[in-house]
């Protein structure tokens, strides 16, 4: 493939992440006005905050009747995965000073899949840019209208969306899969996070899994040389 | 007060981010950091992965989610693009949900 391919390859499944990020950004965004948040609390969350899943959890627990303080904990926790996801994108991002206070606000989820699903330096960071550029804008605009719009908008789940939120990052790992460590990890995180989900609040089984990565990492050395 | 918050979350969020980009360079050279840095994403993707098809609520459940991330790894095994793997995923979920 090349270049001008490769780039529209990225768009097409940046696009897709879009779709579905954009309707959750409009569930959000009424969950969020529901739970008590003005319009334009909402919108600065989004804004400032972009990121979903802490998003997710300060909202929770201002819809929960907790103090607006306690809420700031639960928001920073689930935020401590985008440090570790900030690790690897560093390595790709080749940026510096000004810079890298812009490329920070990108760091997500969705980001760091869409890089380790490449190979291509170039590609990953047009990957990382492209993709952090339009979910800002998309989910933005989702949760404005969601503010907005309140209740008439239909459930996420009826759509098969949340579905579609692991699939996609399923796919997004599927070519990291190809050695037996990665895969160990893989299976490592996964059964880690499902055996904490009952006991932990949420968010925080997904944290728990990158313990697994640094054991692993620390215990593999590169292949010895046959010399 | 709740802007005192939203404020304090974002700026803590952001610093967050912030953090993981500005490791420095003698210890981002180092190889056994760069092998975690290259797992962090694994494990925690696949993590997200995993509770977002079992997780409900703080409960384990299986629903019609299971059988769309089933179907997204068969069309994942016949290498189908990305774009075909999640509409798969989200059509075999709706169309299950539809009929149950």
């Amino acid at each position: 493939m090349g270049w001008p391919e490769e780039r529209a390859s990225v768009r097409r499944d940046a696009l897709g992440i879009a779709a579905y990020a954009g309707a959750f950004g409009v569930s959000l965004g009424a969950i969020a006005v529901a739970s008590g948040l003005t319009v334009m609390q909402t919108c600065l969350l989004s804004l400032a905050m972009f990121s979903g899943a802490s998003q997710v959890a300060f909202v929770g627990v201002i819809g929960a009747g907790g103090s607006a303080l306690a809420a700031i904990p639960a928001t920073l926790l689930l935020g401590i995965r985008n440090t570790f996801y900030g690790i690897r994108l560093v390595q790709v991002l080749g940026v510096r000073g000004r810079r890298v206070a812009v490329a920070a606000q990108f760091v997500l989820d969705e980001t760091a899949a869409m890089v380790i699903a490449r190979d291509d330096e170039r590609e990953q960071r047009y990957a990382f840019w492209f993709t952090g550029v339009l979910l800002f804008i998309v989910w933005n605009v989702g949760t404005m209208a969601g503010a907005l719009g309140g209740s008439a908008i239909g459930d996420t789940a009826a759509f098969g969306l949340d579905a579609v939120v692991p699939a996609a990052f399923l796919a997004l790992i599927w070519p990291r899969l190809d050695d037996a460590t990665s895969r160990l990890v893989a299976i490592g995180g996964a059964l880690v996070a499902i055996t904490l989900v009952p006991l932990l609040p949420p968010g925080i089984p997904v944290l728990a899994a990158a313990p697994v990565a640094v054991v692993a990492g620390l215990w593999r050395r590169e292949p010895r040389s046959t010399t | 007060m709740i802007w005192v918050a939203i404020i304090t979350a974002s700026v803590g969020c952001y610093l967050l981010k912030l953090a993981g980009l500005s490791l420095p360079q003698s210890l981002l050279d180092r190889p056994d950091v760069q092998r975690v840095a290259a797992l962090l994403p694994v494990a925690l993707l696949a993590a997200l992965v995993a509770v977002g098809t079992f997780a409900d609520d703080g409960r384990l459940t299986i629903d019609a989610r299971v059988a769309g991330v089933a179907a997204a790894v068969v069309a994942l095994l016949l290498r189908a693009p990305f774009l075909v793997v999640i509409v798969v995923a989200a059509a075999t979920t709706a169309i299950l949900r539809a009929v149950t």
